[in-house]
């Protein structure tokens, strides 16, 4: 016990002693000591920043999913990745709308669905007034519901409107304002195009989307489904959907893949030619594709560190031959090969550590850097505090493996050979 | 308890204490199937408080009597026995506690550490000592003030002269207060004047009760001395008092005279 109290203490001392002292080496060789860590550096800096982009992006998307709600799922015509149907054009892919028709009755798991179409980019006018390519998208009155975007003023979208195909829209408040509308537009005739369109609500300005959006710049505006195919005869449709719970959101997945299946006249055997994803399966997806990016930079950054640990092992080789009559000298005077092996280990874990914390320092101005590029949506991009532990972690033990070898010279050198080098 | 032996260094040890014993030591190199004998059986006692110093040709094995009496170096055969202890079945650890505590080095060329003050290089034997840590400080404070440089305590070696520098040594040297000095031609790199100055101190050490082996090939170092040692081939060629302590023995021998008188 006694024994064991003082190796404690021993140690102690010695960590104190070796750790200003190798501080002080640092300092001594200011530009070396640079040279050497700027492996560790880049790769812990890398690190860092992957791994903060990375949990900006992730907060996103959950603060997305929040808002969209986690049992909404989309389905969309996708290319089989095997088949025929591998390069088969879009067009002959497309979904036509009474492929749909039905659905709810045939898939006891889903609450509503909507069909939507995009009808392009049109350009829109209101007197003397116009705005050019504004995305025009034809949606049912279910979309509403499905994806919360509350209309502020007016009236949403109504079956009514669906049945009679009426020429009305949804604006959103960027377009009333570039298009110089009233405060209250409710009933302005506006140009689609050629068509005349009457205003009934203005909706809230879309959150800032990561799935389906497009961006910020551009205005929409919301005509009812059937309308849509007035402006053109041919549409792309999309389907959102919205299961009971989010319990049974893969039931609902299974339903509509047999649903759709039976409708687009699959043939057993054949691959589907569309996709049913619920958000939880992007959730997935996105931690799936974390997975790669992160081990695709990890690999990288183990390559940095790699280089930069033979780095360190090349200059505390150095060191220890530079420092030979100091070994021996401090075997002369009573160190133990222990004693020795431990300063030198030290001095290259602590040059690891001056090297981490310099990596961190910039990796916070990478990730400050990321977090402002604009229309990047990685403005959340933060640095976990498990991450800077890793990269402590990493670094010192890039110290110890590195600094073994050299460590162990030193400590084996012999005190008289060593005092009598030059 | 080594503490309090630093502390009182002026009590001149009395008594024939033996502090070195040395039965038939060799030491063997291999150099390919040649086996070169630097020590062919060396037989010696040292007894507390001698001053002694060892001369012989380069080659003569002095170098290598000075390593093994150290314990810097293993006798290939014999009996090392320091302070009543045999040293040659003690582990590597066990003999570096030995160098630690019981002897102190002084080399030619100082081999202070650059990058420290000179307290800091008479502090740094203590870091691997096991009761020196505490009174570091003032144990450095003090054994500075020992060789005469309590005003140098912050300076770098290369704000030192060179006699300060090998004072600096001595201190570090004394630190740990060891039961021998060893010094390794400890004026080899001193100018004359200096090199006087630095032998007065050893004087003093010596009669402030130190036990002093110095390895020397200069004859006035030498005369410093009680005792020379002659080396040749690794062997005692002669071992005898110098001029210097036959001086010493007559005018003490005067002295009782006269006080009997």
């Amino acid at each position: 016990m006694r024994f064991i109290m003082r190796a404690i203490i021993g140690f102690f001392r010695l960590f104190y002693q070796s750790v200003f002292l190798s501080l002080s080496q640092i300092w001594a060789n200011k530009t070396r000591s640079i040279l050497t860590t700027i492996g560790i550096v880049i790769g812990v800096a890398s690190v860092t920043a992957v791994i903060a982009a990375l949990s900006g992006l992730k907060a996103k998307i959950l603060t997305q999913v929040e808002t969209l709600g986690s049992n909404t799922i989309f389905i969309q015509p996708k290319r089989p990745d095997t088949g025929p149907l591998q390069h088969a054009p879009w067009w002959s892919i497309r979904f036509l709308p009474e492929q749909f028709d039905g659905m709810l009755e045939h898939c006891p798991s889903v609450k509503r669905f909507g069909r939507q179409t995009w009808a392009g980019s049109q350009t829109v006018s209101f007197r003397e007034k116009s705005v050019e390519n504004v995305s025009i998208r034809g949606i049912e009155p279910d979309c509403h519901k499905i994806e919360s975007r509350p209309v502020m003023l007016g009236r949403p979208l109504s079956v009514i409107d669906e049945m009679q195909v009426r020429q009305v829209c949804l604006i959103d408040p960027k377009l009333r304002n570039d298009l110089r509308l009233d405060r209250d537009c409710i009933g302005q005739p506006i140009l689609i195009g050629h068509n005349t369109f009457y205003i009934i609500g203005v909706l809230e300005p879309r959150p800032e989307s990561l799935f389906g959006g497009g961006d910020q710049e551009r205005s929409e505006i919301f005509i009812p489904f059937k309308t849509s195919f007035k402006l053109q005869r041919y549409l792309y449709i999309g389907v959102l959907a919205e299961s009971k719970s989010a319990e049974v959101s893969e039931d609902a997945r299974a339903e509509i893949s047999f649903f759709l299946r039976r409708t687009r006249n699959i043939k057993p055997g054949e691959p589907d030619n569309f996709e049913v994803m619920s958000l939880q399966n992007l959730l997935d997806m996105f931690n799936k594709m974390a997975l790669i990016v992160t081990m695709v930079a990890s690999g990288i950054v183990g390559i940095s560190l790699l280089v930069g640990g033979v780095g360190i092992m090349n200059i505390m080789l150095v060191t220890v031959s530079e420092r030979t009559r100091e070994i021996g000298l401090r075997k002369a005077v009573g160190a133990k090969k222990s004693a020795i092996l431990t300063q030198f280990l030290i001095e290259s874990v602590v040059l690891c550590f001056v090297g981490g914390l310099v990596g961190i320092g910039f990796g916070q101005l990478l990730t400050t850097g990321i977090a402002n590029i604009p229309k990047v949506e990685l403005d959340m991009a933060y640095i976990p505090l498990w991450a800077i532990g890793i990269s402590f972690g990493f670094s010192g033990a890039v110290g110890i493996f590195f600094g073994m070898f050299p460590a162990i010279k030193a400590a084996r050198l012999d005190p008289i050979e060593a005092l009598r080098h030059e | 308890m080594i503490a309090a032996e630093a502390d009182k260094p002026t009590i001149k040890p009395q008594g024939d204490k033996s502090v070195i014993k040395l039965k038939d030591i060799t030491r063997i190199y291999k150099v390919g199937v040649e086996r070169i004998h630097a020590l062919d059986g060396i037989s010696l006692e040292l007894k507390e408080n001698e001053y002694v110093a060892v001369m012989g040709a380069s080659g003569s094995g002095k170098s290598t009597l000075m390593n093994v009496l150290g314990c810097l170096d293993r006798a290939t055969s014999g009996y090392y026995g320091l302070d009543g202890q045999d040293t040659t079945k003690l582990s590597d650890a066990a003999l570096a506690r030995v160098r630690n505590e019981r002897i102190g080095f002084v080399f030619q060329s100082f081999e202070l550490l650059s990058q420290l003050t000179a307290i800091k290089n008479v502090e740094m034997p203590l870091i691997y000592s096991r009761n020196g840590w505490r009174s570091r400080r003032k144990r450095a404070q003090s054994v500075l003030e020992r060789v005469g440089l309590s005003d140098r305590i912050k300076h770098k070696p290369n704000q030192l002269s060179g006699g300060e520098k090998q004072r600096v040594a001595i201190a570090r040297a004394l630190v740990c207060g060891p039961s021998i000095l060893l010094a390794d031609e400890p004026t080899g790199n001193l100018d004359s004047k200096t090199s006087e100055s630095i032998m007065e101190l050893f004087d003093k050490l010596h009669q402030e009760g130190q036990t002093i082996i110095i390895v020397t090939h200069e004859e006035f170092v030498a005369h410093h001395a009680e005792r020379i040692i002659h080396m040749k081939d690794g062997r005692i060629f002669s071992d005898m008092p110098s001029n210097r302590k036959k001086a010493n023995e007559t005018e003490m021998y005067h002295e009782e005279q006269g006080r009997a008188s």
